[in-house]
């Protein structure tokens, strides 16, 4: 499969072609193929072990692609191939314009450090070198999201998950990005503490305008954040579309399976 | 070559290592200097004295000294320490080369903890003592990923420790061992010198060469090459300083040691460079003498 032209993807944000992934004889994600516009939240769900995780991490360059093309529509400059760009030149854009979220907060965040520095890091990779702009900035993060900022020099192991999610997405979008790729952002948490968190993502998206791909095996999640959804099973997408048309009226089979095994309480 | 092993203890090639491992630092060494602060691999020898005592700088000395080179050790600024003194005497015995505690005199100075008060000249070379090359490791663990961070100069999480130090303390606390850009490019670890000393590494004359042994790595700073240390614009980069000359040779400008004279809380400070101290002494220099040493007395509370 070819990349479209510049004038094909004039609009889309970020465009994927024919993504393939193969770990040795297993296959982690096959053929994926997806636009994603400006301001846009694209869910992806499917069962564990479809290549939900496989696929984003491809996206973010954690793990190398067999093949494929994601083609990103940069700030300023030309239209980039993520996968073959200089990998400096990818650093640098992911850490400009891209946020990523973890499932496990852990991964994101340094637990040896205060949450000011947390939210400060990614700022100063940038070049920040004025300490109280960069303790300002931390402390406006921690309220937008809604952590008290006398935590601010505290240290995430002294948070609760919730709070430490929190962190971490204060952290991904300290440096205002364009992209945000979420990986089970609620994946972990209490019902009440996930259905604030949500409440937080979807204000924050319509806030900044961020273009969003959301991993979750979550049908609710999807439901309240995401404006388009892709079904993937064994590491191929088999259903995509508008996600009140995919979850109201399934037409794959296994998306059908998947919609109707969710209980209702 | 035969001249050079007569001269040397019987049964030892020239400065204890054998020619193919000088050989083989000396090549590290030139691409260390070729690359300012950038820290070039190593096969590290095992030597007679334990890790953390030396080895990396003894390994460097031991391959660029030669028999008309003359030597001074310093530990923590003395020449008189055991560390100084044994590895002067091990270079002295196993490569005959003339040894000096003055710092003028020297060609090569083997130092721990301090670079000479009196400023180092062309021609002269420092060889520096590194238990830890990584300026990195105490905040990420892998290997794997600080080399990447050094290649792409991704080094914001360097600047993550100083901003947790202000965060605590009000101010950087850094007092050690204090982490310096080299030529614009490398962020490297000093080795454990007191910040004090950061400016005297900046544009020296001087060869300055890096050695850490257990972690088989060694850096260069060639001279004349810029040595920034690393601070916020709010925050800038500032060196200790004590409010007292030297109680021995009232100089108010050189690092001061704390000395406990007694035990009801007598304190003295007096420089911690022994050779720039007995010089200043000798041109008849004198502080608020050893009489008064009890001035910095804790008052009883």
């Amino acid at each position: 499969m070819t990349l479209p032209t510049d004038a094909e993807i004039d609009p889309a944000l970020l465009s994927v072609r024919g993504l393939t992934k193969h770990f040795g004889a297993q296959i982690g994600c096959q053929e994926v193929s997806f636009d994603l516009w400006p301001g846009e939240v694209m869910g992806i769900v499917g069962e564990s072990g479809s290549g939900k995780t496989t696929l984003l991490r491809c996206l973010a360059g954690v793990v190398e692609a067999t093949s494929g093309g994601v083609r990103y529509r940069q700030r300023s400059g030309p239209p980039a191939d993520l996968l073959t760009m200089p990998e400096p030149a990818r650093r640098r854009l992911l850490r400009t314009e891209w946020g990523v979220v973890h499932q496990d907060p852990r991964d994101g965040l340094h637990m040896g450090v205060s949450a000011g520095a947390n939210v400060a890091e990614p700022l100063m990779a940038l070049g920040g070198r004025h300490y109280g702009n960069l303790r300002g900035a931390a402390r406006d993060w921690l309220e937008r999201v809604e952590i008290d900022v006398d935590r601010l020099d505290d240290r995430p192991t002294a948070f609760s998950g919730g709070m430490r999610q929190r962190l971490q997405i204060a952290r991904s979008l300290v440096t205002h990005p364009r992209v945000v790729l979420m990986d089970e952002p609620t994946g972990g948490l209490d019902v009440s503490v996930q259905a604030r968190l949500l409440d937080l993502l979807r204000q924050l998206v319509a806030d900044l305008d961020l273009a969003a791909v959301i991993v979750t095996h979550d049908l609710a999640v999807v439901r309240l954040l995401a404006d388009r959804l892709m079904v993937m099973r064994q590491g191929r997408v088999v259903e995509a579309g508008i996600t009140d048309r995919v979850l109201d009226d399934p037409h794959d089979a296994y998306s059908q399976l998947l919609v109707s095994s969710v209980l209702q309480v | 070559m035969t001249a050079i092993t007569a001269s040397a203890a019987a049964g030892y090639t020239f400065a204890y290592l054998d020619e193919q491992t000088k050989r083989m630092i000396r090549r590290a060494l030139l691409k260390a200097i070729a690359v300012p602060g950038y820290q070039v691999p190593f096969a590290s020898r095992e030597m007679p004295l334990p890790y953390g005592w030396g080895t990396g700088g003894i390994q460097v000395t031991a391959s660029i000294v030669g028999p008309d080179d003359r030597l001074k050790v310093i530990d923590q600024g003395a020449d008189d320490t055991t560390n100084a003194v044994s590895i002067r005497r091990f270079f002295a015995r196993t490569a005959a080369v003339e040894t000096t505690t003055e710092t003028a005199e020297a060609t090569i100075i083997q130092t721990r903890h301090r670079i000479p008060e009196t400023p180092l000249k062309d021609g002269q070379i420092m060889v520096y003592q590194v238990p830890m090359p990584e300026p990195l490791r105490r905040l990420e663990a892998r290997e794997t990923e600080t080399r990447r961070m050094h290649a792409h100069a991704d080094y914001g999480l360097m600047h993550v420790k100083l901003y947790e130090d202000i965060t605590r303390h009000g101010r950087i606390a850094t007092s050690y061992d204090y982490p310096v850009m080299v030529h614009g490019r490398y962020v490297m670890a000093p080795s454990p010198i007191p910040k004090f000393d950061n400016p005297k590494l900046d544009n020296s004359p001087a060869l300055q060469l890096f050695g850490a042994g257990r972690e088989q790595r060694v850096y260069a700073v060639p001279p004349f090459t810029s040595v920034r240390s690393l601070d916020f614009e709010d925050y800038p980069f500032e060196v200790q300083s004590w409010g007292r000359p030297c109680a021995l040779c009232g100089d108010t400008g050189s690092y001061l040691d704390e000395i406990v004279t007694d035990d009801r809380g007598g304190r003295m400070f007096a420089c911690s460079d022994t050779d720039h101290c007995a010089e200043r002494r000798a041109a008849g220099c004198r502080g608020p003498s050893e009489g008064q040493a009890a001035v910095g007395q804790r008052s009883t509370r």
